[in-house]
C-alpha cells in the first residue's frame, strides 16, 4: 500500500519534473533546433519542430564569414586567463580573511562587493583612454586584467566563505608539528579546499565567458571572443534567424557542455557560505 | 608569537587584492568624478571646460530619470521574486527522487551558461515576436490575438528574460542548501503528525534563510546593471518604459557622447547602488554572521 | 606583490608588442549589411593583386559598430585602418579634421562617375572624405498580385492619400496581410529616418532658423498622426519594435502589401531564394502630398580612413579597390548584375545588362536623384541631411524622440504627449548643446 503510493508519487514528480525541465531548457533547444532549419522554415508558421528538411548550410555560411576557432580560442584565453589570474590573487586575501580575521574583514568583503556596482557603461571611457596609453586595445592581455577585476570580489567571497569552513583546529595543529607556511596550504588546507576552488574556477569561468560589454568594446579583431562573434549575426539584413540560432548554438555551446559535465563541482562549492 | 606572525603574513597576503581592487575602483572612478565636472563631449574636442554641477543637475532632471529609477528597481525586484520563490519550488522539486532527475537537473540550470546577449536575441526573435514568434503561433492557436509582447508589456519581458537566465543560479544556491538538511529533524516532526507545509514553514524555510540572503545579494549586484537585454529587445522603449539607470547613461555615453553627463550618471548610479546595498546589508545581513 | 603586478605588466606589453610587429594588416570595420558581407567573400581578389597587405575584417551589427569606431575615432584608439561610415557621420567627423581626404585613389577611379547627390553627402568644402560603397533613397515596394486583386494601380508617383487608401483597401487581417509596413521599432537609423523623411513631405521641419525644434507646429502633428493611424488600421501587430528586417522579413513572407523603405530592399525582396514574393514586387517613387517634397532619403555606406591610421597608402589601395567600376563588374561575374552594390554611380546605370537584371534600377536612380541633403524641406533649415540632421547631437536626441513616437504607435501614449514630450526633450538637448540660450 505505502509502495504504491511512493510509486505514485514517484510518477507524480517524474512528469512535473520533466515538464518544468523542458520548458526551462526549451528556449537553447528551439534555438539549436532552429539552427538547422532552412531560413525559409524557420519563421515558418506553424512552425516545424522536428520534421523539416534538415541543413547545415549555416554552420558553413557562419563559419566562411568568421572563423569561429579564432574566436572561440580567445574566449577560452580571456576566461581562463583571467580565473587563473584571479585564484593567483584571491586565495592568499581569502586565507587571510578566513584565518586571520580582523575587525575589519567584514568591511573589506563588503568593500570589495560594492566595487562590482560601478556601472561598466558610466566608465568606458575612462577605460578606454587608459587602454589606449597603455597599448592594451584588442589585447587578450587587457581584456584578462578587466575581467579578472570584475570578478575578484566575486571569487574573493566565494573562497573566504568556503575556506572558514576549514576548522582552524586543524591548521594549529600542523603548525604545531613544525608545518611551515607553505606546507600548510600545500599538505593540509589545498586537500580540503579543493572543491571550494574547483567551484569558483567553475563559476568564474561562466561570468567570463559571458561577459559581453568590455569584450565588447574594448577589442576590435586579433582579441575579439564569441561575444564579438555574435554581435555580428545579431540582426543582418535579410532572412537572418536560422544563421543567428547557428551563431548562437556554437558560442553557447563549449560553455554548455563544461557546465554540463562539471555540474557536480559546480553545485558542491556553490554555498557561498550557505550552508553551515 | 606566531600569531603575530600570522597576522603579518595575513595582511601581507591579504593587500594584492585590496591594492589591485583599490586602483580598479579609484582610478576609473577618480576619473569618472573628474570628467563629471567637466563639460566634455567627444565628438566636440577642443570645448571642454568646468561645467561645476551643471552635469547633475542635467542628468536629475532629465524627464526619463525617474522612470528609470521606477525601473530599474522593478527590474531588480521582479526578478528576484521570480528567481528566489521559482528557485526554492524548483530546489524543493529536484530534491524530491524520481526518474531522470539526473536530467532534468542539467536542463534546469541550462540557462545560467548563456549569454545575456543570445538569450535576449532569442526570446526577442522566436518567442515574444508578435508575428514570427512561438507565443504568438500559440495563442493564435487558441484564437486569441497574439501580444506584442516587447511593446505592450516591455518591462515584464525584459524580467521574464533576465529571470529566466538567474533562476538556475537561485536553484542551484538553494538546493544546496536544502541537501544539508538535517533528515532527522524533518522525520522527527513528521512523526509528531506535523504537515509537509507546516514542516516548510518552520523548518525547511528557516534553514534556507541564509542562502536566500545569498541569492538576493549576489543578484542585486548584476541585476543593478542590467544593460544588454534591454538593448538588444526594446531600446529602452516605448517611450521610457523599460528605461533603467544602466540605459539612461549609455544613452549620454554612446548616443550623445557626452562623458561628462554620463560620468555625472555613472556617479549618481554608484550613490544609488549604495544605497541599495546598504538598505540591504540592514535588512539581511544579519542572516550573514557566521 | 610587486613580482606580481611586474608578471602581469610583463605578460601584457609582450602581447601588446606581439600584435605591432605584424606585416601590413589593414583592420576593417564594416556593417554586416549583405553588400558587406559579399566584399568580404570577394577579397581574394583584391589580396591577389596586391600581395602585400592583408585584411582582417571586424563584422559588426550597425548600432554597435557604430559605438566602436565612434569612441575609437574620437579617443584617437587606432585601432582600424578603414571604417564602414554613413553619410551622417562624414560632414561632422571630416570637419573635425578626423578623416584623411580621399584625393588619391588613382587614375581610373573616376571621381566623376559617382553620383552628384551621393558625392556632395560626402564632401566638405569639394574635397572627398568617404567612397561611396553602396548608396540608397527609400522608395514604395508594393505587391503588384494585391493590388490587382483590389482592382488598384499603383501610379509610378504616389500620393499619401493613395497609399493610405490602397493599405487600408489591401489589409486582410484573418489571412495575415497586412496592407501597409513601416518602420516603428525606437532609433534615430529606424523609424526616425523614415518618419523624418516622411515629415519633410507633410512641410515639416526639425528646427527653424534659429535652432528652435518645431515638434509642437501643425505639420509634425498631420505626420504623426497620420502615420500611426494608417498602422493601426493597415499594418502588422508588433509595429513598434519592427525596424528594416523586421519589415524586410514581413515582406519577403508575403505579410506585407506595401513598404516604403531603403531602395537596396529592392534585390532582396526579388530575389527568388530569400523571398516568397520575388515575382511579384513592383516598385514606385516614395509618396508626396503635393508640397514639393517627397518622402525618400539619402543615404550612402561608405568607406572612410582615420587620420590616425599609419597604413594610408594600402587603405586607399583597398577604398579604390572595393567602390571601382571594376569591383562591380566582378560582383556581376560572380554572383549576376542585380547584386552589384547600388545607387553611387551613373555609368552602372548606363549599363544595359544592368537595367535588365535589375528591375528595380530606374526607380533607385530617380529616388536618389529626388533627394537633396543640402535642401531637405518645404522651409529653410539650418542644417544638412534629409533622413537626419548632421550634428553632433542628433544620434542621442533622434533616439530619444524616436522612443517617443514608438510609444505613440504602440499606444501607450497619444500622438499629442508624444509631440509634447518630443519637443520637451530636444529643446532641452538643444540648450545644453549651446544651440539656443
Amino acid at each position: 500500500m505505502a509502495r504504491a503510493v511512493t510509486r505514485r508519487r514517484k510518477l507524480a514528480f517524474t512528469l512535473v519534473g520533466w515538464t518544468i525541465g523542458l520548458t526551462l531548457f526549451f528556449p537553447i533547444l528551439w534555438a539549436i533546433l532552429t539552427s538547422f532549419k532552412s531560413e525559409g522554415e524557420a519563421i515558418a508558421s506553424p512552425p516545424s519542430f522536428l520534421f523539416f528538411h534538415w541543413t547545415l548550410e549555416n554552420y558553413a555560411e557562419v563559419q566562411a564569414r568568421s572563423d569561429y576557432l579564432l574566436y572561440a580560442l580567445n574566449s577560452v584565453v580571456i576566461s581562463l586567463g583571467s580565473t587563473g589570474l584571479g585564484l593567483l590573487v584571491a586565495i592568499p586575501a581569502a586565507w587571510s580573511m578566513a584565518f586571520a580575521p580582523s575587525k575589519r574583514t567584514k568591511d573589506i568583503l563588503m568593500w570589495m562587493l560594492s566595487t562590482k556596482m560601478l556601472p561598466p557603461v558610466g566608465v568606458l571611457v575612462p577605460i578606454y583612454l587608459l587602454f589606449r596609453d597603455f597599448g592594451l586595445l584588442d589585447t587578450r592581455g587587457g581584456l584578462v586584467a578587466v575581467l579578472m577585476l570584475m570578478n575578484l570580489p566575486i571569487i574573493v567571497w566565494m573562497l573566504y566563505t568556503y575556506f572558514k569552513e576549514i576548522p582552524g583546529e586543524i591548521l594549529e595543529a600542523a603548525r604545531m608539528d613544525g608545518a611551515t607556511l607553505a606546507k600548510e596550504i600545500v599538505h593540509v588546507l589545498a586537500p580540503m579546499a579543493v572543491p571550494g576552488i574547483a567551484s569558483t574556477v567553475l563559476l568564474n569561468i561562466i561570468l567570463a565567458w559571458n561577459e559581453a560589454f568590455w569584450t565588447l568594446n574594448l577589442t576590435a579583431s586579433d582579441a575579439a571572443p564569441l561575444s564579438a562573434f555574435i554581435a555580428s549575426y545579431s540582426s543582418p539584413e535579410g532572412l537572418f534567424w536560422a544563421k543567428l540560432s547557428a551563431a548562437s548554438t556554437l558560442a553557447i555551446a563549449p560553455i554548455l557542455v563544461m557546465g554540463w559535465f562539471s555540474q557536480k563541482q559546480l553545485v558542491r562549492g556553490l554555498t557561498f557560505g550557505a550552508v553551515k | 608569537m606566531a600569531t603575530l606572525h600570522t597576522r603579518t603574513t595575513a595582511r601581507f597576503m591579504l593587500s594584492p587584492a585590496v591594492l589591485l581592487l583599490l586602483v580598479w575602483m579609484i582610478v576609473p572612478l577618480g576619473m569618472t568624478l573628474y570628467f563629471s565636472f567637466l563639460r566634455y563631449n567627444l565628438l566636440m574636442p577642443g570645448m571642454e571646460a568646468f561645467a561645476g554641477i551643471e552635469n547633475y543637475q542635467f542628468f536629475l532632471t532629465d524627464p526619463a530619470f525617474m522612470d528609470a529609477l521606477v525601473n530599474t528597481l522593478l527590474l531588480v525586484g521582479g526578478v528576484l521574486l521570480i528567481t528566489v520563490v521559482g528557485g526554492v519550488f524548483l530546489a524543493l522539486l529536484i530534491d524530491q527522487p524520481f526518474w531522470g532527475q539526473g536530467i532534468v537537473r542539467l536542463l534546469v540550470i541550462s540557462p545560467f551558461f548563456v549569454m545575456p546577449t543570445v538569450s535576449a536575441l532569442v526570446w526577442k526573435n522566436m518567442f515574444m515576436h508578435p508575428v514570427n514568434g512561438l507565443f504568438a503561433w500559440v495563442a493564435r492557436g487558441f484564437g486569441l490575438a497574439p501580444i506584442d509582447w516587447l511593446a505592450s508589456v516591455p518591462l515584464l519581458s525584459i524580467v521574464i528574460i533576465v529571470a529566466w537566465g538567474w533562476l538556475p543560479f537561485a536553484t542551484l544556491i538553494i538546493l544546496t542548501a536544502l541537501q544539508s538538511l538535517d533528515q532527522e529533524q524533518k522525520e522527527a516532526a513528521e512523526m509528531d503528525g506535523a504537515g509537509a507545509l507546516s514542516i516548510f514553514a518552520y523548518i525547511t524555510l528557516p534553514h534556507l534563510a541564509r542562502a536566500l540572503t545569498v541569492v538576493v545579494l549576489i543578484e542585486t549586484i548584476f541585476l543593478l546593471s542590467v544593460f544588454a537585454e534591454i538593448l538588444v529587445t526594446t531600446n529602452g522603449g516605448p517611450g521610457t518604459a523599460s528605461t533603467n539607470i544602466p540605459y539612461l547613461i549609455y544613452a549620454q555615453a554612446l548616443l550623445q557622447y557626452d562623458i561628462g553627463g554620463a560620468s555625472a550618471g555613472g556617479v549618481v548610479a554608484i550613490v544609488l547602488a549604495n544605497i541599495v546595498a546598504v538598505f540591504l546589508i540592514r535588512m539581511i545581513g544579519k542572516n550573514l554572521e557566521a | 606583490m610587486r613580482r606580481l603586478a611586474c608578471a602581469l605588466i610583463g605578460a601584457t606589453a609582450l602581447l601588446a608588442v606581439q600584435q605591432a610587429a605584424a606585416a601590413t594588416k589593414l583592420t576593417i570595420a564594416t556593417v554586416n549589411n549583405g553588400d558587406m558581407i559579399r566584399m568580404q567573400k570577394l577579397t581574394d581578389d583584391f589580396t591577389a593583386r596586391n600581395p602585400g597587405i592583408e585584411l582582417d575584417w571586424v563584422t559588426m551589427e550597425e548600432n554597435v559598430l557604430r559605438q566602436k569606431v565612434t569612441t575609437d575615432i574620437a579617443t584617437k584608439g587606432g585601432q582600424y585602418d578603414i571604417m564602414t561610415i554613413g553619410t551622417y557621420e562624414v560632414p561632422i567627423w571630416a570637419k573635425q579634421g578626423w578623416l584623411v581626404p580621399l584625393d588619391n585613389l588613382g587614375p581610373s577611379y573616376d571621381v566623376d562617375d559617382l553620383l552628384p547627390s551621393i558625392r556632395n553627402g560626402l564632401s566638405l568644402g569639394g574635397k572627398l572624405y568617404a567612397a561611396p560603397f553602396y548608396g540608397e533613397s527609400s522608395m514604395t515596394m508594393y505587391r503588384e498580385d494585391l493590388f490587382e486583386k483590389a482592382g488598384l494601380t499603383m501610379p509610378e508617383a504616389p500620393s499619401w492619400d493613395f497609399i493610405a487608401e490602397a493599405a487600408r483597401k489591401i489589409t486582410d487581417k484573418a489571412h495575415e496581410v497586412y496592407g501597409i509596413c513601416l518602420r516603428g521599432k525606437a532609433g534615430w537609423g529606424e523609424n526616425m529616418a523614415f518618419l523624418t523623411a516622411m515629415s519633410n513631405s507633410f512641410g515639416a521641419r526639425w528646427f527653424d532658423m534659429k535652432w528652435q525644434p518645431q515638434f509642437d507646429g501643425k505639420a509634425w502633428k498631420d505626420t504623426l498622426k497620420f502615420y500611426v493611424d494608417l498602422m493601426h488600421d493597415a499594418g502588422p501587430p508588433g509595429a513598434s519594435s519592427n525596424g528594416f528586417n523586421e519589415n524586410l522579413a514581413l515582406f519577403q513572407s508575403g505579410k506585407c502589401g506595401m513598404w516604403i523603405d531603403a531602395t537596396v530592399a529592392a534585390s532582396f525582396v526579388s530575389d527568388p531564394k530569400e523571398s516568397k514574393v520575388a515575382d511579384k514586387v513592383g516598385f514606385a517613387l516614395a509618396p508626396d502630398r503635393g508640397l514639393g517634397k517627397r518622402a525618400n532619403w539619402l543615404w550612402a555606406w561608405s568607406l572612410a580612413i582615420p587620420s590616425g591610421s599609419n597604413k594610408k597608402a594600402a587603405a586607399e589601395k583597398f577604398i579604390a579597390w572595393a567602390t571601382s567600376k571594376d569591383y562591380l563588374k566582378l560582383v556581376a561575374s560572380k554572383d549576376g548584375w542585380a547584386n552589384v552594390p547600388p545607387g553611387t554611380r551613373k555609368s552602372l546605370y548606363d549599363n544595359p545588362a544592368y537595367r535588365k537584371a535589375a528591375a528595380f534600377a530606374d526607380m533607385t536612380l530617380k529616388s536618389i536623384q529626388a533627394a537633396d541633403p543640402t535642401h531637405p524641406t518645404v522651409d529653410p533649415v539650418p542644417y544638412v541631411g534629409v533622413q537626419f540632421v548632421a550634428i553632433p547631437q542628433f544620434q542621442g536626441i533622434g533616439t530619444a524622440v524616436g522612443q517617443q513616437f514608438s510609444a505613440a504607435l504602440a499606444g501607450t501614449t497619444s500622438v499629442d504627449q508624444a509631440l509634447k514630450n518630443a519637443q520637451a526633450l530636444t529643446e532641452r538637448e538643444m540648450k545644453r548643446g549651446g544651440y539656443i540660450k
